[in-house]
């Protein structure tokens, strides 16, 4: 039978729909960045209110609240900390997302293997899942923050470095959404492909690594995704407690006590900030590319990964 | 008789596709007669699908013209002039049975009790009144079905357009629908356009069976049914009714052998 | 069927009654340290005592979570509906989201503090609001465009409106997509107000007192406010998963949970 749904009429090729892509994601990277300038332009040309009016601006549009752009790029050639010879932000901004980023990878691979092997384990003991699923979904409403100061307090009676502290409470935001989507694949083989396998007499091991565990690829990576941001926001908020030196909440910390003298440092922090997150999911979302065949991926973009949500 | 119910002339559809243009059917005329039953048949590939959503106006033709009752496929889709009905019942599964029957009437803006009423009616014309508070997933795909039909009846279209509607439907099931459907038919006055890929169907179901090629997709021929109406059980017991079988199978045959 | 529900949590309520006796003897027996863990009863005499000053602290903290995931979800809510009406904004839109979403936002709470000022209300809500628009968005718009082609053939087929189709077919398709945004919003909420106070502001939030006990090693306190804070959480989790049973009863994953 020939398709015939609507979008088959104009199927388009696969380049000039990317391009396409690209286009309208520069136009409206373009327009947030005008909107930015403009906003601070008209606050500047009408005192600080909406034009016509006496109603104030919510936020201010001076150079100390919102920093032109350019300002901010330029911000992050000069040095860090004032004095002729200091590295420049740049520099310092890369150097403390890459101490971040060894305690949220770190924490992403622990955290990802627990979520993994939790995982396996639930399928294979429905009483441990019936017992411990409860305390797996309440262990996100706890606030990470709250945790980070004991963690690292355990951390230092143990004798560890204060990163392998930071990437445990960063393993303990990214071990869920593993958790949850690997079951789900691990679920996912219709069940006459289990008694495909019984005919056989696979044993349970056999079954796992031929067939659930393959099934659950596809649906791991999507999960993987989510870890990845996760990772780097419980690293980050690891810090916060830690009283590390280094690192990007160190960085976030400090630039915030001083942004009323330098704002575009912490505008510099967080445009780092977020390239790093940006970054690590690139890489897992490349590895996908790499491992999963076009045909099994699940969408390009992670799903949502709660439990009881699962599409049948 | 009166003017068809649906006129196609030199009706073509072109797709594009990442291979270059396909040409899903190619220069198709013919006419259906005010309340006949015809069937689209052939192979893979043929465009009876996409035939039939021509007459829909689910597509426009890239060429050629379409008419439904004498008007535009476009102004009969917007007088609700006709019904789909899919392989998949495509019931909406937040919706229970008589709420999913109601849906045409609520979006032609038919008040509550008249659509209630109209509902509680196409249910029993299906046998399914016991279930008009379940939901979808409640009912087995023969049910499903009967569901999709009652809701495809429910606002007196005057044309039935069913892709392959049995087609995921076992055969004890499937057999008995087709006597359903010939049972409301008769009830209903609908002229009914039908998409099948089996051939005893479309030759029980008819009055004309329309035999189709594929690459391009052409229509081969039109075959009249010679079977005494109403359809009954024993029809298919009927000589003539194997006669019709093998002269459809015969057209098919023959265009396989062609390509 | 209930009867069998609370056979199903005997397993998790052992646990957690036998987790806290166990953590009980071993913090007596080894007489550890409050800085290293409390003992569950020490825990809750500090909830008491604490009761005014954590209970004013997490009103305050709750009221702003609150309001940032009411801001953020209705924001996200209109810019879905956009994204699905005008696909060119769409198609720049949804890859600039999920590139967002794949930041840490929560970097901004110090930015919110410095433009709304380190006491307003209204930093914590944008930190919040911020926070839950992308999940509410993405969800969203991947829930209304979830309507299979026979579903929206079939609205075709009835001349439906956009307007129509929307509420009729792709909103109620969304539900158990924005359900789950839901659950991630409302524990983002949470972790973004207090993320942001302790970047500074009222000494009456949980954000702050969590700082200043951990400052002094009353980790009692510390725990005592984790406690309401989880409490919290785990509160407005359930009260969407009773919602979601209340109007998604007949959604897949509802009917299982149920069974």
């Amino acid at each position: 039978m020939v398709q015939t749904t609507p979008s088959a009429r104009s199927k388009p090729l696969r380049s000039p729909h990317r391009l396409r892509t690209i286009v309208s994601f520069s136009l409206i990277v373009l327009t947030l960045a005008l909107l930015w300038e403009g906003y601070k332009w008209m606050g500047q040309t009408t005192g600080g209110v909406w034009p016509g009016t006496n109603v104030g601006l919510p936020v201010r549009t001076n150079n100390r609240a919102m920093p032109h752009l350019w300002d901010i790029a330029a911000a992050l050639f000069r040095p860090a900390r004032s004095g002729a010879n200091e590295e420049i932000l740049l520099l310092t901004l890369i150097k403390a997302g890459l101490f971040t980023l060894r305690s949220a990878f770190t924490g992403f691979i622990v955290g990802s293997a627990f979520g993994f092997s939790l995982a396996i384990w639930f399928i294979r003991s429905p009483l441990a899942e019936r017992g411990l699923m409860p305390y797996v979904v309440a262990s996100q409403t706890v606030p990470l923050i709250a945790i980070a100061p004991m963690v690292v307090i355990w951390g230092g009676q143990a004798g560890l470095p204060a990163w392998v502290s930071v990437a445990i409470i960063s393993s303990y935001l990214s071990f869920f959404p593993v958790a949850i989507n690997a079951l789900r694949g691990l679920r996912s083989p219709p069940a006459t492909a289990s008694e495909l396998m019984r005919s056989y007499a696979a044993t349970p091991r056999e079954i796992l690594t031929k067939l659930q565990i393959p099934a659950a690829l596809p649906f791991l990576f999507p999960a993987l995704k989510i870890a990845a941001t996760a990772s780097v926001i419980g690293a980050i908020i690891g810090e916060l407690p830690a009283g590390l030196s280094v690192g990007m909440g160190r960085a976030l910390l400090s630039f915030a006590s001083s942004f009323s003298s330098a704002p575009e440092k912490l505008f510099g922090a967080v445009l780092i900030a977020s390239l790093l997150g940006l970054t690590f999911v690139g890489l897992v979302a490349l590895l996908e590319r790499r491992l999963i065949p076009p045909t099994r991926r699940l969408g390009e973009e992670p799903d949502m990964l709660v439990p009881g949500t699962a599409r049948a | 008789m009166s003017e068809p119910a649906v006129t196609l002339r030199d009706a073509s559809m072109v797709f594009d596709a990442a291979g270059g243009e396909v040409h899903a059917l190619d220069h198709i005329s013919l006419d259906i007669s005010d309340g006949e039953f015809l069937s689209l048949i052939g192979p893979s590939g043929c465009g009876k699908s996409t035939m039939l959503r021509l007459i829909g106006d689910l597509l426009v033709p890239t060429g050629g013209d379409v008419a439904v009752r004498g008007k535009p496929a476009h102004q009969a889709r917007l007088d609700r002039d006709y019904a789909m009905v899919f392989q998949a019942a495509t019931l909406l599964e937040w919706r229970r049975v008589a709420a999913n029957v109601e849906l045409p009437l609520e979006i032609m803006g038919v008040d509550t009790a008249e659509r209630e009423r109209r509902a509680a009616e196409m249910l029993h014309l299906v046998g399914l009144d016991a279930f008009a508070h379940n939901y979808p997933w409640q009912l087995s795909g023969g049910m499903q079905q009967r569901v999709s039909i009652a809701r495809a009846l429910v606002f007196q279209p005057s044309i039935l357009l069913m892709d392959e509607p049995f087609g995921a439907l076992d055969e004890m099931t499937r057999e008995r629908m087709q006597m359903e459907l010939l049972r409301i038919q008769e009830q209903t006055g609908t002229t009914i356009v039908f998409v099948t890929h089996s051939i005893p169907e479309a030759a029980f179901l008819s009055d004309r069976v329309a035999v189709m090629s594929p690459r391009p997709g052409r229509l081969v021929e039109v075959i009249d049914i010679d079977l005494p109406k109403p359809r009954v059980f024993e029809t298919r017991e009927d000589p003539r009714f194997f006669a019709a079988v093998t002269q459809v199978r015969e057209s098919l045959r023959a265009i396989e052998e062609a390509t | 069927m209930t009867v069998d529900r609370w056979r199903r949590a005997v397993p998790a309520v052992v646990l957690f009654a036998s987790g806290i006796a166990l953590w009980e003897a071993v913090v007596q027996v080894f007489d550890i340290k409050a800085f290293i863990v409390p003992a569950p009863s020490a825990i809750v005499a500090a909830l008491f005592s604490e009761w005014p000053d954590i209970s004013a602290a997490a009103t305050g903290t709750f009221t702003s979570a609150l309001l940032g995931l009411a801001l953020g979800t209705a924001l996200g809510i209109g810019a879905a509906l956009g994204a699905v009406r005008w696909p060119m904004a769409r198609e720049g839109a949804m890859p600039l989201a999920i590139a967002a979403n794949s930041t840490p936002i929560i970097v901004l709470a110090p930015v919110a503090n410095s433009w709304f000022g380190l006491l307003s209300p209204w930093s914590s809500i944008v930190v919040v609001a911020i926070l839950v628009f992308f999940p509410v968005m993405i969800n969203l718009v991947r829930g209304l465009l979830s309507a299979e082609a026979s579903e929206l053939e079939l609205m075709a087929s009835y001349a439906a409106s956009e307007r129509t189709k929307l509420w009729k077919l792709q909103l109620p398709g969304a539900l158990p997509y924005m359900f789950s945004a839901l659950k991630v919003a409302a524990a983002l909420s949470l972790i973004g107000a207090i993320v942001k106070e302790y970047f500074g502001g009222s000494q009456a939030r949980l954000g702050q007192y969590l700082t200043l006990k951990a400052g002094n090693f009353q980790f009692e306190e510390v725990w005592a406010a984790v406690l309401v804070a989880a409490a919290f959480g785990i509160g407005l989790y359930v009260l969407i998963t009773l919602a979601e049973k209340r109007f998604m009863g007949w959604h897949v994953s509802v009917r299982a949970a149920n069974v």
